[in-house]
């Protein structure tokens, strides 16, 4: 096997200090380092704690415009190989710093790669919030979540059923890196995804010239011209 | 290089005085705003297109045929003319009519439109708003071109034997620029057509709009019309200025704050840091806007926003002041000294009458009598050849 050098980041929504959901987030990124270590890879480690974005929240939300550290944040996710994603759980669901954040990013930043996902609550209740809630969204980011979500009520702290989870969840995150999926969907596929103009990942890589609306564009039709009433190509 | 203001046409509460101006207040302030642009030396004034409240400019060729006649030197153009919503057949009718009234001080920016209930009203579907933009400025570039259109397509009614009247000037078309902030189609569609690329130069950094206008250029070049350089780069931006820095601060942070748009969201300083928006001395203007230059090369038109946002007509009266009286002077100077050579000059009817003439006579069309329709025969024109045969006469 080949050595490889992966990044992996992660982002928490943890607003106290310390964090219960950033410990867990931590827990699930030291076990996914380790794993990845052990079969003979480097791995290097950046982490993104959602509360020191709350200055340029307000801003990304209102008028799509990123300060410097959402801009930072975004690069990070961009050069990520694997993914870390914690959240406390508010009022039945997870809190909308995470929400937030996820929803001013490109549809196109997370797509193929893959993603623990991980919450905490203060009851065993919330916890389908993970498999429920953060599931569909970062399905709808086309991120790659994996099978095992994380989840840690005040119970599980004290309970090593939690770190059997946390290391299954951090094996299949480091297998699913190692695959290069990502990476290999971005090179082989990437004209397959809609993509906005100028985001994460669509048209850095060029623009089509070859389509319907650029045809179009160049005084083409929209038209079958098979379908033209005096085409003498059909006779 | 040309300068202008743009206007948005904003009926907006002032939050200063809590008044918010009637519409026939907002039309009136808005002619003496042109004509003030005129007076302190500007080139262009233009005019939005819209639909709903609060704005009120939703028939930009009445108001751009009145501010022509109050006027002798400014040129009127659009920000945007809606290319989606309107019939390009009502854009080349109304457009060649004020291109004659203005014996040709205008010309027009298309733009899409971003109001998704506004589409039904017209008849339209805001999801096929890029197939719609492009497939309507392709018959609005044949209706002034030429004289008789046959034409099919998705989204209005086929023509047969369709003379869009008046010819343009000097059957000369009125010059379009096409705006976008994110669409490379319709960058393309300009490029295609040696039209002029518009970037509002708003809301983001320069970099967005600076990979648009770099795609735009190379494709002008790709496309035959000419070097990278010679494409015709047009430019928005906003400003507001005052004697120092601090007086313009304190006097536009309220309009700032709450601005449609952006307000309640980034602080004043921070968007000035991350977006074309300069608020300052005269000086702190003209370096900001000298920046844009750096950034996009050398361009042809610039506009800037000034009467949004609720601001008082007194206080945009002044704005043209100290911009006509101030800032532009230094910009015109410093960015001819710095100008490249062999770049485009910036679009006027004279200078497009010249280059399809020379010194030769403009065409002037005269129409053939009425026959009733534009079909059985060839050209309605008198100096025109028939290209289909006359019916032999019983």
């Amino acid at each position: 096997m080949t050595t490889e050098t992966y990044n992996l980041v992660t982002v928490s929504a943890g607003v106290s200090d310390p964090s219960s959901t950033r410990l867990l987030a931590d827990r699930a990124t030291q076990r996914a380092v380790a794993i990845l270590e052990s079969r003979g890879h480097s791995v290097t480690v950046s982490s993104i704690d959602l509360r020191e974005l709350l200055p340029e929240l307000p801003q990304a939300l209102s008028s799509q415009l990123m300060g410097p550290r959402f801009t930072q944040a975004i690069e990070r996710l961009q050069a990520a190989d694997g993914i870390i994603a914690a959240a406390p759980v508010y009022k039945a669901a997870a809190s909308g710093l995470l929400t937030s954040f996820l929803q001013v990013l490109d549809n196109d930043l997370l797509i193929g790669k893959p993603v623990i996902l991980a919450a905490t609550a203060g009851t065993a209740r919330h916890a389908l919030v993970v498999d429920g809630e953060m599931r569909a969204l970062f399905a709808y980011l086309r991120a790659l979540p994996v099978p095992t979500g994380l989840f840690a009520s005040t119970e599980d702290w004290t309970d090593k059923a939690l770190g059997t989870r946390i290391d299954r969840a951090a094996t299949e995150l480091a297998i699913l890196v190692e695959s290069g999926f990502a990476r290999k969907v971005r090179d082989d596929s990437w004209a397959r995804y809609q993509h906005e103009y100028g985001s994460a990942g669509g048209t850095e890589l060029g623009i089509d010239l070859d389509s319907d609306m650029m045809r179009l564009a160049t005084g083409g039709s929209l038209r079958d011209g098979s379908h033209e009433p005096f085409d003498l190509r059909d006779s | 290089m040309q300068f202008g203001i743009m206007s948005v046409s904003d009926i907006t509460r002032d939050p200063v005085t809590g008044h918010t101006p009637s519409e026939a207040e907002r039309i009136d302030a808005i002619k003496q705003i042109a004509v003030k642009a005129e007076e302190v030396g500007l080139d262009v004034f233009a005019i939005g297109e819209h639909h709903n409240p609060p704005f009120f400019s939703s028939s930009p060729t009445t108001l751009l045929a009145h501010i022509g006649a109050l006027t002798e030197r400014l040129i009127l153009t659009t920000s945007t003319t809606l290319i989606t919503t309107n019939d390009p057949v009502r854009i080349a009718e109304e457009y060649a009519m004020l291109q004659h009234l203005t014996k040709g001080r205008m010309d027009l920016m298309l733009g899409r439109g971003n109001t998704a209930p506004v589409y039904p009203w017209f008849g339209q579907d805001i999801r096929q708003g890029l197939p719609l933009a492009l497939e309507n400025y392709n018959l609005l570039h044949r209706l002034w071109r030429e004289d008789v259109v046959d034409w099919e397509g998705n989204f209005r009614g086929p023509l047969q034997g369709f003379t869009s009247t008046p010819r343009p000037l000097d059957d000369v078309p009125p010059f379009v620029w096409h705006g976008s902030i994110r669409t490379p189609e319709i960058a393309e569609q300009a490029a295609y057509y040696g039209n002029g690329y518009f970037a509002n130069n708003i809301f983001w950094p320069k970099e967005h709009y600076k990979r648009l206008i770099d795609f735009y250029r190379r494709r002008f070049e790709a496309h035959g019309h000419g070097a990278q350089k010679e494409a015709i780069v047009g430019l928005g931006g906003q400003a507001f200025i005052a004697k120092s820095s601090q007086a313009a601060r304190d006097q536009f942070r309220p309009y700032f704050n709450e601005a449609p748009v952006y307000g309640n969201g980034p602080r004043m300083e921070d968007f000035e840091e991350m977006t074309p928006l300069s608020v300052g001395s005269p000086q702190e203007v003209i370096d900001k806007t000298l920046t844009f230059r750096e950034a996009f090369g050398d361009y042809q038109r610039q506009l800037f926003l000034i009467d949004h946002a609720g601001l008082p007509l007194s206080i945009v009266l002044e704005q043209l002041e100290l911009l006509g009286g101030e800032v532009v002077p230094v910009l015109r100077k410093e960015l001819d000294a710095k100008r490249e050579p062999g770049t485009a000059e910036a679009p006027t009817h004279a200078g497009l009458v010249k280059a399809k003439y020379g010194d030769a006579e403009p065409r002037q069309p005269r129409p053939n009598a009425n026959r009733g329709d534009n079909v059985t025969g060839g050209s309605p024109y008198q100096d025109s050849e028939s290209s289909v045969a006359a019916y032999p006469s019983m």
